[in-house]
């Protein structure tokens, strides 16, 4: 469970010095990037309709065996096969919000677990039917492959590459809500449903909308994180908590929030992986009892009326 | 004639056992007898009609949501289980331990579930049930980890009963303390202190300003859940002779709501009902190819949910009153 070792980087020895440090620092920040595409648009739609979409990292999945099949069948190239990920999971995202997930905004929380539950499993049993249940491999463009000394600390050229992709997405998301008309419309459908709806924006496409770009995005993460974080059908299920966590704990509806919640969960799980091997996942539980105690409404979530 | 809700039927008619309610026990005792081959699947099933039963009681009822309550029935699971492999083999008793050990951990965690949300509580008990499985996967000189709990021996039960290769005391012993149990969940739900839950459930804000003390019902709905968890948990360790670490999975937590959800909600029958369909139905289709029994469990699921809301037991229900209606009203 949870993130693989840098190739290079397994523990070999048990120095404590500043370069294994910065390294295994490097390392949570690329798997935080990861976390962060993945959960961006969950935080936004949970942020905008109250909707607990459980099954969201169905949608990296979808990414994740789109590009893995392209590339090790087709012989597509990493690059080529990402925006064909991206369109793959908006396309089903909103395949989902027409189908079902609209009739249950209404609902309580419980019904809409067991509707995304339902999805899980639902994907899970096409997964292992159409790709097997192992692992699924996948080929990274040479201009990736390989490390990088950057002053003397050991980069992954895959992993620089995760952290440059996740500060772009997050900056072209943050100028997309914070100075485009339509960022401005979600905004104020956060933070006012019936107010925005009054002053003539259409929630609905709205949301939409946001929802496709939150699962194309999720798909992206997914197809990106096939080397980092493994793909099985088991996916959706075993990320879900750190999916959730990283949304309440970033509070949802906010990017930035979101962005730090991946960025310290990522840190946090791969330090403890690294340092302490045996405690294994028990740390990030831990950690989410104990944020979701003390903070039971998120640490960035803005107070609202509600 | 005025239209009779199930709100205005007084509280004394709600106490009565009705003639489907006689039935339905009877049949499940007759199971001994018509399918003796079958008791071992049997037990299971009264176990996982417990199990939902204790769901239903924090679900169904005062309407707490939760993903994570394998985390009760695996702490009862491993503590029948280990006092049975240290030398404690008497049952009995032993289902007390396990249920004071399951209530602990449920008072315990109530601070922790009850705090926050719905989205909060989801999080919170599927983080403790994950915590509990990391536990009792890492403890495996005590719980022997992945290959699971080997070498529990239960005694005689009373004395008398030993346990057999048929599950016949298995049967017997299994559908005692279920009933039991049921029939103190049964007076619970329809006592004031029942109605009080339902109250909550309904509207927290209009239940507090007519007195009812919140906080203090869901503490103690939620431990007494967690306790009923907890003997269904030692009850399938005592008839198993063995505790896997799939007591405490997410599957297990899933396929808790699944079952009490096809049964129906709030009706105290509806946790049986819906494990027994569960789990013949699992019995069938796992046998052929686990794969096919996780896609249709999933279509099942988004189809009850669209389409099936209060189960089936719930449905019927609901059929019963239309036809009273429907008489009342010639």
């Amino acid at each position: 469970m949870g993130p693989r070792p840098s190739p290079g980087r397994q523990r070999t020895f048990r120095g404590h010095d500043v370069t294994t440090t910065l390294g295994v620092l490097f390392d949570g920040i690329a798997y935080g990037m990861l976390l962060f595409l993945i959960s961006v648009g969950l935080s936004v739609t949970m942020g905008l309709m109250r909707f607990i979409n459980l099954a969201h990292g169905v949608f990296a999945m979808t990414g994740g065996y789109m590009t893995a099949t392209l590339a090790s069948r087709y012989g597509l190239d990493l690059f080529v096969a990402l925006p064909i990920a991206f369109v793959s999971g908006a396309g089903l995202s909103l395949v989902l919000e027409a189908t079902l997930y609209r009739h249950f905004y209404r609902r309580g929380p419980l019904d809409q677990v067991l509707l995304t539950v339902g999805i899980i499993f639902v994907a899970t049993a096409i997964a292992i039917y159409v790709f097997g249940s192992q692992q699924q491999p996948i080929r990274i463009p040479e201009v990736l492959g390989g490390r990088l000394d950057v002053a003397g600390v050991e980069l992954s050229r895959y992993r620089l590459f995760l952290v440059v992709v996740g500060i772009v997405i997050t900056l072209a998301l943050v100028f997309g809500l914070e100075r485009t008309r339509f960022g401005a419309r979600i905004r104020a459908a956060v933070d006012q449903q019936t107010v925005a709806a009054a002053m003539g924006i259409r929630v609905d496409r709205v949301f939409q909308v946001t929802f496709a770009i939150g699962g194309g995005l999720a798909a992206v993460g997914g197809a990106l994180g096939v080397e980092v974080l493994g793909l099985d059908p088991n996916f959706a299920a075993r990320y879900l908590v750190y999916f959730l966590l990283v949304v309440v704990v970033g509070g949802p509806g906010s990017i930035v929030g979101t962005l730090i919640a991946a960025l310290l969960l990522g840190v946090a799980d791969v330090s403890g992986k690294y340092y302490v091997p045996g405690i294994g996942a028990f740390v990030i539980y831990l950690a989410m009892i104990v944020l979701l105690f003390l903070f039971p409404h998120g640490l960035f979530a803005k107070r609202r009326a509600r | 004639m005025s239209l009779l809700k199930r709100s205005d039927h007084p509280l004394a008619r709600r106490e009565r056992w009705k003639l489907g309610e006689i039935v339905f026990w009877v049949a499940i005792a007759a199971v001994y007898f018509v399918f003796p081959k079958s008791l071992v699947l049997a037990s299971q099933i009264l176990i996982a009609g417990l199990f939902a039963l204790s769901l239903d009681l924090i679900l169904g009822y005062a309407g707490i949501v939760t993903l994570g309550h394998a985390a009760y029935f695996g702490v009862g699971a491993y503590a029948a289980g280990l006092l049975a492999k240290h030398g404690w083999t008497e049952p009995v008793s032993g289902l007390f331990i396990a249920a004071l050990a399951s209530a602990l951990v449920g008072w315990l965690s109530s601070f922790l579930v009850l705090r926050g949300g719905d989205l909060a509580r989801l999080m919170t008990t599927l983080g403790i049930a994950a915590l509990l499985y990391e536990l009792a996967n890492r403890a495996s000189p005590i719980t022997g980890g992945v290959d699971g709990l080997q070498g529990v021996e239960i005694a005689k039960v009373l004395g008398v009963f030993g346990f057999d290769l048929y599950g016949r005391t298995a049967f017997g012993y299994t559908l005692v303390v279920v009933f039991a149990l049921f029939v103190v969940a049964r007076a619970w739900v329809n006592s004031p202190y029942g109605l009080s839950l339902r109250a909550i459930r309904e509207n927290p804000v209009r239940a507090r300003a007519v007195g009812v003390p919140l906080h203090r019902r869901l503490v103690t709905v939620y431990i007494v859940s967690a306790a009923f968890a907890g003997v269904a948990g030692a009850l399938l360790t005592q008839t198993t002779q063995f505790v896997a670490l799939d007591v405490l999975s997410f599957q297990r937590s899933a396929n808790l709501l699944i079952m009490l959800i096809i049964g129906g909600t709030a009706t105290l029958y509806g946790g049986f009902v819906g494990a027994a369909i569960f789990m013949l139905v699992q019995n069938q289709l796992a046998s052929i190819n686990p794969t096919y029994w996780l896609f249709y469990l999933g279509l099942l699921l988004i189809v009850i949910t669209l389409f099936l809301r209060r189960g089936v037991v719930g449905g019927l229900l609901i059929a019963r009153e239309r036809w009273f209606l429907k008489r009342a009203a010639r």
